[in-house]
């Protein structure tokens, strides 16, 4: 190993630990060491391999600070959507009571700012919170992060509506660059029900970095359903983790959507640790100009008569670069295993460039694993077709990319979001491809 | 004259498909084109209707202007329409999305008004009723799944709504059973008028007895070869020149 040390984030000062409960200051602190000592992902990193960190690292990054965002409730329903359930809304990463709405959520709920869940906990009951430091990021997050969501549901409990978390960067445009460390944690309780979305956008072309950790912390029986749809600004850079743990009988579905940013990369750990658990992981990225999305998946089969599925495709233009990374893991004992992974891709242009690597482990027996990779261009036959019946060339082409990417958007189970996305795909998709990708999102939403 | 074909050569590589092809069509009649597998029929259909994996020379004129220096998109708002052989099929593309962004673009380049969703499928139904087309093929990927029939059905439904100056017909009427093949005729009919011209290209005569054509020509080896009235074709099923024997020889009328 060759870890990355000098940097800028590792050097970056803890905050003021103001009413901080202690063991909160202490793991933060033994965070950052942990960091400091290990440092960064190098080349050599089978994980990061294709995600050039370089730049990022170099970057002299200046923690996110709260502040009046002009960002209005109306403007993000126009952002993000409006699902009709509750909405926590953070604004670099620091919880924004103003914008959000949290009428919505249900009695028996607990729905709330992490901070104000962890300044009443004792140490006891947050340590499975903050496992050891294993990973260069989610080390940093625990030492930086500001805040996030903290959503608990009781036992045999439906959450009729999704619960809406958003993440947005604001600033001046020629602050520093900022480093936002949202962290939020979801626990679903036996048999109960959810489905939550994050939504990360940045209101302004200002240099930040959004390093993102989510855990989704399943009970027996349960069921939720998660969404992080990143649609940041071409200046941001987005870092995502979420972590999932699944006992017996549980379902989990995500589905990772990437659009913006400059560099972005959604990591997703599964672990199916109970006997039939069920885990859909889906995603999209649409990367364009010298965009970097990567998507990096891990499923590990440790209990017997698991099932997994994962679909992610991707459509790329310009000069960007994409990378689908899928490690499927089946644990001796893990017998009856049912593993399937799909990757889809399309590429638009001769500059852009996909890695996919698809990772199977098989260590037990009576297993089911398959999985299959697809790299392809439009089939000039069908731009033809569609051209004869007078399709100029660029409607065929973007008509044939939207059917592509349309399987994905099928998948999409609430209509307002679906609505959102289907709009937001199909503006990436008509941009001409040799426009800079400069989409400032409030400039957007003051066109209105 | 709606078309005037003057000398169409046509290449792949060093392969030369269309070796001067002489042809004209006038408008509101209906032509055919006979002639063996291999002969050049769908390369002649493709070329003029854009189809740009082809080196090609000569001198297309479509209602006295050029054709060959347009793009496939640019025929179609000529009034050139193409029924395809193999139509492509087109997964995740909405059939009747597709349809009306195909007449709404058409439409917008003759300067009329786009037809809303609503507009476009009261109209559309009137069409699908014509080539007893099934109503859930609409709502279904473009060809996707359909069987050889539906796919064809499909073509002519295109040609009914998008109302071509000069439709070419490539091989129509193969896999149809004879039920659909009368229905395909009968709408085909219904779509003939002295604005409209079609050229039918086929191996087999049975098409003929259902939609008559004013004239036949033949081609073999890339080259029209003889041309006649209607009764060709039936002298050529006769004679079994469409046997498919590669040193065959036609009794040929005139050659060049
Ligand atoms: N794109 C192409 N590349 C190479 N050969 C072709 C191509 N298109 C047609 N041909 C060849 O040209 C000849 C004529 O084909 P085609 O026009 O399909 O004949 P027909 O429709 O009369 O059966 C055939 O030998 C065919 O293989
Ligand atoms: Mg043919």
């Amino acid at each position: 190993m060759s870890p990355n040390r000098a940097t800028g984030l590792a050097q970056i000062a803890l905050p003021e630990p103001a009413g901080q409960p202690t063991w909160l200051q202490r793991m933060r602190r033994s965070a950052l060491d942990w960091v400091a000592e290990n440092g960064f992902p190098g080349h050599d990193d089978e994980d990061w391999k294709y995600t050039r960190l370089g730049p990022l690292l170099a970057i002299p990054f200046e923690l996110a600070q709260p502040i009046d965002s002009s960002l209005t409730a109306s403007a993000l329903d126009v952002l993000v959507g409006n699902c009709g359930g509750p909405r926590l809304v953070f604004v670099n990463g620091h919880f924004n009571p103003q914008l959000s709405s949290l009428t919505e959520i249900p009695k028996n709920i607990r729905a709330t700012s992490l901070r104000t869940h962890l300044h009443q906990t004792e140490e006891s009951g947050a340590s499975r919170l903050f496992p050891p430091p294993q990973n260069s990021f989610v080390a940093l997050n625990s030492a930086f992060s500001e805040d996030g969501a903290y959503i608990e549901v009781p036992p045999h409990t439906t959450v009729e509506r999704p619960i809406h978390l958003v993440f947005v960067t604001d600033g001046p445009a020629d602050a520093a660059p900022i480093l936002a460390s949202p962290r939020s944690v979801i626990i679903a309780e036996a048999n109960s029900r959810l489905t939550v979305i994050e939504s990360y956008v940045g209101l302004r072309p200002q240099v930040s970095l959004t390093n993102a950790f989510t855990q989704v912390i399943l009970e027996a029986g349960a069921n939720v359903e998660h969404y992080t749809l990143q649609n940041e600004p071409a200046t941001a850079m987005h870092l995502g983790m979420l972590a999932v743990h699944q006992p017996a009988a549980s379902e989990f579905s995500s589905y990772a959507l990437s659009l913006g940013a400059s560099l972005a990369r959604q990591e997703i750990r599964v672990a199916l640790a109970g006997e039939g658990a069920q885990t859909q992981l889906r995603g999209l990225y649409m990367p364009r100009g010298r965009q970097h999305h990567g998507h990096v998946t891990s499923i590990d089969h440790q209990a017997p008569g698991c099932t997994s599925r994962e679909l992610y495709k991707g459509v790329l233009d310009g000069q960007s670069r994409g990378v689908f990374k899928g490690k499927v893991v089946v644990r001796p004992g893990a017998d009856r295993t049912d593993a399937n992974q799909s990757n889809k891709n399309l590429l638009l242009s001769e500059g852009a460039e996909i890695d996919t690597r698809p990772q199977l482990e098989i260590l037990a027996d009576d297993v089911k694993c398959t999985h299959g990779a697809a790299v392809g261009q439009l089939d000039e036959e069908a731009v033809f077709y569609l051209r004869s019946r007078g399709i100029g060339q660029k409607a065929a082409r973007d008509m044939l990319t939207y059917a592509f990417v349309s399987e994905m958007l099928g998948l999409i189970t609430i209509p307002e979001l679906k609505t959102l996305i289907e709009h937001a795909v199909a503006q990436q998709l008509e941009a001409d491809s040799t426009d800079d990708r400069e989409k400032t999102l409030a400039g957007e939403i003051r066109s209105r | 004259m709606i078309l005037k074909i003057e000398n169409l050569r046509a290449k792949v590589g060093d392969k030369e498909i269309l070796r001067g092809v002489n042809l004209e069509l006038p408008l509101g009649q209906v032509h055919a084109i006979m002639g063996p597998n291999g002969s050049g029929k769908s390369t002649l259909a493709q070329v003029l209707a854009g189809r740009e994996e082809y080196t090609v020379t000569g001198r297309v004129l479509f209602d006295g202007e050029d054709l060959l220096t347009q793009t496939p998109e640019a025929r179609a708002f000529m009034g050139l329409f193409l029924a395809f052989q193999y139509p492509v099929e087109l997964p995740g593309v909405g059939n009747l999305y597709f349809l009306r962004t195909a007449l709404n673009s058409v439409r917008k380049q003759r300067g009329l008004e786009a037809l809303d969703a609503v507009d476009f499928l009261a109209f559309a139904q009137k069409r699908m009723d014509l080539v007893e087309m099934d109503r859930s093929l609409m709502s279904r990927s473009v060809n996707e799944g359909f069987s050889g029939g539906e796919k064809k059905r499909n073509e002519i439904l295109q040609l009914a709504i998008l109302e071509p100056k000069l439709a070419i017909l490539d091989e129509t009427d193969s896999g149809l059973d004879i039920d659909a093949l009368r229905t395909v005729a009968k709408a085909v009919n219904a779509l003939r008028g002295p604005d409209r011209t079609l050229l039918l290209i086929t191996h087999y005569q049975r098409l003929l007895d259902y939609i008559v054509p004013d004239q036949v020509h033949v081609m073999t080896e890339g080259q029209i070869v003889r041309s006649g009235g209607k009764d060709l074709a039936l002298e050529l099923e006769h004679d079994g020149y469409l046997a498919d024997a590669p040193d065959h020889t036609l009794p040929v009328g005139g050659t060049p």
